[in-house]
Formats: C-alpha cells, sequence, structure tokens
C-alpha cells in the first residue's frame, strides 16, 4: 500500500494547511451570512410592501441574483471594480460583498415567505388585546417568523459554505486552493495526491456541513409551531 | 357619562364603491346588556363586529365609547381597544406561547398591571373555565373549544369594559360549542356587556337581551328574544328562521 499515496495527507504540516484553508471558507461564509441574516430582515420587510414600484425593485434584484451564476458576479466585483472603478478591493473582500449581495435577496425573500405566512388574525388578535403595532411585531409576529425561517437559513447557509470553493478563482487561498499547493507541490513524489486531497476535501465539507444540516432538522422539531 | 357603553350613528361602509356592506347603522348598547346579532352570512354582521373594534376602517358615521368618539386613526387607539375586548372565530391565540404567556401577555405589556394580582385573576378565570391544569400547554395540544376558552380568558384578563364574540362557535366541532357558550352564558348571568354574532339561534335565544337581525348590511329587526324568535315581524327575518328549522318542514 505503500504507493497509494494517501501518506500526502500526512507529510508535514498539510492536514493543518487543509484545515486552515476551510477556516478561511467557513470565515467567508460566516461574516457573509451574519450580514446576510442582518440585511436579510430588513429586505424581507421591504419585500412586503404594497407599494408596486418598491415590489419590483425587490424582484428584479431577487432574480437578477438568481439568475447570475455566482461567479460572474465575483469577477465583476474583482475584476470589475478594479479595472474600470480604479478600486483596489482583495479578493476576500470581494467574495464578502459578492456572497452578501446574493444572500441578502436570497435570505430577504425567506423572510418575506415566513412574514407572509403568519396568518392576519395574529395581527389582529394582537392588536384587539390593545397592543402597538411594534410590540405586535416584537412579541407575536417576529418569533413565529423567526421558528419558520430558520430551516431555509439553514439550507442557505450550507450553500454558501459550499459556493465559497468559487472564490479560488479570484486568488483567495482557502482550502481548494490549498489543496492545489499541496498536490502541485507533490506532484512527482506522489502522482495520485489529487484522489486524496480532494477526497479529503470533499470530507471536510462535509464534516461541517452534515452537522449543519442535522442541526436544521433537530431545530425543526423542537420549535414546530 | 353616557348611559351607553357603545354607540354607532349612521355607520356606512363598503370595501369596493358602490357596493355597500354595512348601510346607516345606528346601534346602542347598554352597560350590563347582551345584544346579539344574527342574520345570513354575507350580511355584513361580522365586518360590524370588527368596525367596533376599529380594525376595519369606516367611510361614514360615528362610534362612540363611553360617549367619546372613537377613531382609527386616532393615536391611542391601542388605549381603546384595550377596553374592547374581542374574540374570533378561529381562536387567535399565539401559538409559540404556553396559555400562561398568552394570556398574561398584554395584561403585562399593555396595562403594565401589577404582576401578582394580574396571576391570581389569571389562575381565577382558568379555573373558572376548568384549564388551569392547561396553563403550561402550549394552544396546539388544546382542543378547539378549549382554545376558544383560553381565547376568553384572554380578553377577559384586560378587563375590558365591553366584549365583543365573533362566530366563536363557527369553527368548532359540535360537542365543543357547548362548553364554550356554557362560559358565555354564565358572563351574561354576571352582567357583563356583550356584543355577539353567533349561528346558534338557541344559544341567540337563551342569552340575549336584545337580538339585531341584520341583512344585507342594514338592520332590518331588532327585538326581544322572545317576540323575534317567536313572531319575527318581516318575511326575510322568517324566511332566515326557517333556514334553521328545515326538519321539522320535511316530515
Amino acid at each position: 500500500m505503500q504507493d497509494s499515496g494517501i501518506e500526502v495527507l500526512f507529510q508535514g504540516i498539510n492536514a493543518w494547511r487543509l484545515w486552515q484553508g476551510m477556516f478561511v471558507s467557513l470565515k467567508l461564509a460566516a461574516i457573509s451570512m451574519a450580514l446576510s441574516i442582518l440585511l436579510g430582515i430588513i429586505m424581507g420587510m421591504i419585500m412586503t410592501s404594497k407599494n408596486w414600484l418598491v415590489k419590483a425593485i425587490c424582484r428584479l434584484y431577487l432574480e437578477t441574483v438568481r439568475i447570475m451564476p455566482q461567479l460572474v458576479l465575483l469577477f465583476l466585483v474583482y475584476f470589475g471594480a478594479a479595472k474600470h472603478l480604479g478600486i483596489d478591493i482583495s479578493g476576500e473582500l470581494s467574495a464578502v460583498i459578492v456572497f452578501t449581495f446574493w444572500g441578502t435577496a436570497e435570505m430577504g425573500d425567506i423572510v418575506r415567505g415566513a412574514l407572509e405566512s403568519i396568518p392576519k388574525h395574529q395581527y389582529e388578535s394582537s392588536y384587539g388585546l390593545g397592543m402597538k403595532r411594534g410590540q405586535t411585531f416584537v412579541y407575536i409576529i417576529l418569533p413565529q417568523t423567526i421558528r419558520s425561517l430558520i430551516p431555509a437559513a439553514i439550507n442557505l447557509l450550507t450553500r454558501m459554505i459550499k459556493t465559497t470553493s468559487l472564490v479560488v478563482l479570484i486568488g483567495v487561498v482557502e482550502v481548494v486552493k490549498v489543496g492545489k499547493q499541496i498536490i502541485d507541490a507533490s506532484r512527482f513524489e506522489i502522482p495520485t495526491a489529487a484522489l486524496w486531497i480532494y477526497g479529503a476535501i470533499f470530507m471536510m465539507y462535509f464534516v461541517v456541513c452534515f452537522p449543519i444540516s442535522k442541526l436544521s432538522a433537530v431545530l425543526e422539531k423542537r420549535l414546530q409551531v | 357619562m353616557s348611559e351607553y357603553v357603545l354607540q354607532v350613528e349612521h355607520l356606512s361602509k363598503s370595501f369596493e364603491k358602490g357596493k355597500a356592506v354595512l348601510q346607516d347603522v345606528s346601534f346602542s348598547v347598554k352597560k350590563g346588556e347582551v345584544v346579539v346579532i344574527v342574520g345570513p352570512s354575507g350580511c355584513g354582521k361580522s365586518t360590524f363586529l370588527r368596525c367596533l373594534n376599529m380594525l376595519e376602517p369606516i367611510d361614514e358615521g360615528n362610534i362612540y365609547l363611553n360617549g367619546t368618539v372613537i377613531n382609527r386613526k386616532d393615536k391611542n387607539v391601542s388605549k381603546i381597544r384595550e377596553k374592547i375586548g374581542m374574540v374570533f372565530q378561529s381562536y387567535d391565540l399565539f401559538p409559540h406561547m404556553t396559555i400562561w404567556k398568552n394570556i398574561l401577555l398584554a395584561p403585562k405589556l399593555v396595562q403594565k398591571r401589577d404582576k401578582q394580582e394580574t396571576q391570581a385573576q389569571a389562575e381565577q378565570l382558568l379555573k373558572r373555565v376548568g384549564l388551569w391544569e392547561k396553563k403550561d400547554a402550549f394552544p396546539r395540544q388544546l382542543s378547539g373549544g378549549q382554545k376558544q376558552r383560553v381565547a376568553i380568558v384572554r380578553a377577559l384578563l384586560m378587563n375590558p369594559e365591553v366584549l365583543l364574540l365573533d362566530e366563536i362557535t363557527a369553527s368548532l366541532d359540535p360537542e365543543m360549542v357547548r362548553e364554550v357558550l356554557q362560559v358565555v352564558l354564565e358572563l351574561a348571568k354576571e352582567g357583563r356587556t356583550m356584543v355577539i354574532v353567533t349561528h346558534e339561534m338557541e344559544f341567540a335565544r337563551a342569552v340575549a337581551d336584545r337580538v339585531i337581525f341584520m341583512d344585507q348590511g342594514a338592520i332590518v329587526e331588532e327585538e326581544k328574544p322572545g317576540e323575534f324568535f317567536r313572531y319575527p315581524k318581516t318575511e326575510r327575518a322568517k324566511k332566515f328562521l326557517n333556514t334553521f328549522h328545515f326538519e321539522a318542514l320535511e316530515i
């Protein structure tokens, strides 16, 4: 078994470097997700507007984000901004901008759906008890909204973690990039390195995303309304 | 101070232009009086009740609470709604809170009442409707009839001056209707001021001090229950009451 090439994973600090790369991916996903949740809640509230113009703009934003591949958006921000606007932003910042832009749209739509799924009578019985609009939102509507959007939000988080693998193409050194470096460095001693490294990366994504999606299932049961 | 708790003058309302839901409705409720509104579905009785609580905007007319005009646009609209308790057809308890939290939320948040006093009253009311042991349950664990009794307790705990009940048994299974109506009957006996919209004619007869028959958005008859159910004056009311006796006709 000496030639299988699996030893590439245990040479030097290779494993540690892969995890470091993974943390970069996770960091980008976490920052983008946190911003997306915050902005998405505001976006979702705007999306429930009855004004047709506001609605149309929101729709356009959401559809644009959904139709455009994230990779194109990344290139647009990273290369486009540098070339045409003369702004030199790092790959990581570009990634956060793009993923937040995407996440806010998706999260906004999730929040909109959750808000609209709350029956009108929930508002009415709250008003009927003499509660004000603000109180009704904070005590009655928001808690129910959060409960119903948790599964979809977690799903978005795992999608975001996976999509961060694209940032390798704008020069961010994350897990896939580290993997490539290791493969390149050991191309001659271990020709099968690619299989093991990419296999390991696959497992790493699984180790990270599986518990998150499990958590979603647990929360969904727990918080059942 | 007016002798009337609620008073309505020439109320009109339409959802679409030219299609009146309520036309020139005038009406008043004295303190301690129980008024039951009946009529075919779509006659505007529920809308009328919702107007009283300012959940629906009105086009014309005035609504008075204790002699003072109340208005939906008023800054103090929530202060006024505190005094008008309402229970809906679909027993809208807050699904994410226990029964106990459901009923205590508004007294705490809106009225800022003393905690111990409210809790004591809540306990007493829950015991009275036979649901004290359910206080830590969530609404989804309760039957429809139980939920509706909780909704009544929740409204009562605000110590409203008048209670509006909007078809509160309409979505209940028949065997649960009684337990809810029993509670309402007791409240009536206590001298609570209530305006009730219902399809339960036997109940209406038993609970009402006055019956109002509405059709096509207008008050057609206004009578003591004994009179109304035995000798309805108008053809429309006769026809309406007959729909509840079709079994007798078939034999």
